[in-house]
């Protein structure tokens, strides 16, 4: 049997114009809250449009008529399968108060795994240093870190912080920001390989650090090391933690780690909203990282005491640590 | 429910109906991809001369701006596309292309951020090397920012109401004439034949001459194999003719009954 098309479309397609109007109000107002008549109709619509499209599919095979209703049926399901939570309107105070120090702490065992793998190149990288002085050049490929810490300090306190910035101080604040935003995606983009990728980032970032440190402390340059690393490293360096952070929830999700229930499928759509969550808040501190970095970290002794720059990089990590821990926790009520 | 059936994706909702998508393989995402290159490029002169313009504002300053908005605009570019675009680009709308959610649901920003970001792995080492190779053996043609993100690509065409009065109406058919074999007729196409036929006739305008000719003799010949009419209801009909009557007679069962 085959259906008399023109008649089945001339009765139908009021219908479906009323399906289509309504899918495109309820997809261009997220927020619009539909009366129950209107949920009612619409569900009748789509149940209508739905059995159209089994006719249509068995009787027919006018394929530009089953295209357009497979079109309306699927944006239809959508809206009515669609049982995670919706978008709200934007909050950008709300996000960076409540949201994202949420996301973080209910995430909290993969930030964990993150600071144990750096903390673990850190450890690496003294010992390199402590045991094999000459290894400096393989584990540090960066010209300016070459030579020995003392001659560095002599020279960067006599030298202006403008002079040795390629193109001004406003371009090397923007390249660090852009170029350790690129780092940080990278390192949670490679949670996809099932977290190596993210081990051997973190890592070798903490291989340098430890190398870095040990050299400067072995050189009796302690007091150099803080004031140049602490004004940005106290929030550039646990902003690449939230990076692995990322990157462990991906492998997590991959692996099976928390939710073996779920397929992996199910688990990759349980944390993708805290993970865009985790890099858009390392975003933002990278790009206030960068901003320190460029036009406060580079200043140093006589200009800028190195008691001011520890004093002020020290209060900014206990103030992003008591962030992280406090902000956006509900206050517990008293049970009766 | 889903299930993927050589480069389609089959959904079916809880009342048992299923609809199907046809999945974009990687050479047409690829096109997509560079049209979209261009068009970066194409933003990034455009700024880059409103800039030079501003010299007044000193070249660290217009530098350190240039560096962040290139930033902005190679991350930014795919998600603010594809979030208010519903799923598309400039090339993936030229492409015909369009992101979805892998289970036919609503797709959330996390979902276009995360396809997005994990495009530094999949170009990894080089010309999407990675995403075009788990693309390839991805069942869903998804690479890793679309398996992470739980989305899918589809191709979609244009969707157009088939014009029965252009192809069938008001012209006289000598099928119906004999009416008991136009209701064997029929009985005997089967739904996917007469859409065949239909088919063709609504694409007939896009065939070359000779393609047309040969086309509409081999559907002729098929269809007139199921019921034999009198030498006098074809006679000095050409073969596309026929098709035409034969859907006339296949979708419009009373003639007149809808005007």
């Amino acid at each position: 049997m085959i259906i008399d098309l023109k008649k089945f479309m001339k009765e139908e397609k009021p219908r479906w114009a009323e399906l289509e109007k309504l899918l495109d109000r309820m997809e261009s107002n997220p927020d619009d809250k539909l009366d129950l008549a209107t949920v009612q109709r619409f569900y009748y619509l789509y149940q209508r449009a739905s059995s159209d499209l089994a006719k249509l599919s068995t009787f027919s095979f006018d394929r530009e008529t089953k295209r357009h209703l497979e079109s309306l049926v699927a944006r239809s399901f959508g809206e009515i399968h669609e049982t995670r939570e919706k978008a709200h309107r934007l909050s950008p105070i709300n996000w960076f108060f409540v949201t994202l120090p949420q996301t973080f702490r209910r995430q909290i065992k993969a930030f964990w795994v993150s600071l144990l793998i750096t903390c673990l190149g850190v450890g690496l990288g003294t010992i390199a240093i402590i045991v094999d002085y000459d290894s400096k050049s393989v584990i540090m490929p960066f010209s300016h870190l070459q030579g020995a810490p003392s001659e560095r300090v002599a020279k960067e306190e006599t030298s202006v912080p403008d002079d040795k910035m390629p193109g001004g101080m406003a371009t090397f604040s923007s390249y660090l920001m852009t170029h350790n935003i690129k780092v940080s995606i990278y390192t949670m983009a490679l949670g996809m390989t099932y977290g190596i990728g993210t081990i051997l980032m973190l890592f070798y970032n903490g291989i340098i650090l430890g190398a870095v440190g040990a050299d400067y402390i072995l050189d009796g340059q302690a007091v150099f090391l803080f004031g140049w690393l602490l004004p940005h490293g106290s929030v550039e360096i646990p902003s690449i933690l939230l990076a692995g952070q990322a990157g462990f929830m991906l492998a997590g999700a991959l692996i099976g780690w928390k939710n073996k229930a779920l397929t992996v499928r199910g688990r990759l759509r349980e944390i993708s909203s805290d993970l865009v969550t985790i890099v858009i808040g390392l975003a933002i501190f990278l790009v206030w990282a960068g901003i320190i970095e460029s036009f406060f970290s580079q200043f140093h002794a006589p200009v800028l005491p190195y008691s001011l720059k520890i004093a002020l990089g020290s209060i900014q990590l206990l103030l992003l640590i008591l962030f992280l821990t406090f902000s956006g926790r509900e206050k517990k009520t008293k049970e009766a | 429910m889903l299930k993927n059936t050589r480069n389609i994706l089959t959904l079916t909702t809880p009342e048992g109906i299923s609809f199907s998508f046809p999945l974009a393989g990687p050479v047409i995402r690829m096109f997509a991809w560079l049209i979209d290159i261009i068009v970066i490029v194409g933003i990034l002169s455009i700024i880059g001369t409103v800039l030079s313009l501003a010299g007044f504002l000193g070249s660290d300053f217009l530098n350190a701006i240039f560096l962040i908005v290139f930033f902005a605009i190679s991350f930014g570019y795919g998600m603010v596309f594809e979030w208010f675009m519903r799923g598309q680009t400039i090339g993936k709308r030229v492409m015909r292309i369009r992101v979805m959610d892998e289970q036919g649901l609503k797709l959330k920003f996390s979902q276009v951020a995360i396809r997005n970001l994990l495009r530094l792995v999949d170009i990894m080492p080089g010309l999407y090397l990675v995403g075009g190779v788990t693309s390839l053996v991805n069942s869903n043609s998804q690479r890793l920012g679309d398996i992470a993100a739980s989305t899918v690509v589809i191709r979609y065409y244009r969707v157009s109401e088939p014009d029965f009065d252009q192809i069938v109406g008001g012209k006289f058919n000598s099928l119906r004439e004999y009416p008991h074999l136009a209701a064997r007729l029929r009985q005997k196409v089967s739904p996917r034949e007469a859409g065949i036929a239909l088919s063709s006739l609504m694409r007939r305008d896009s065939l070359e001459p000779d393609e047309r000719v040969n086309l509409f003799g081999e559907i002729a010949q098929h269809f007139k194999t199921k019921v034999d009419f009198p030498q006098e209801a074809i006679d000095g009909i050409s073969d596309e003719q026929y098709i035409r009557n034969v859907v006339d007679v296949l979708f419009r069962t009373r003639v007149g009954s809808v005007a």
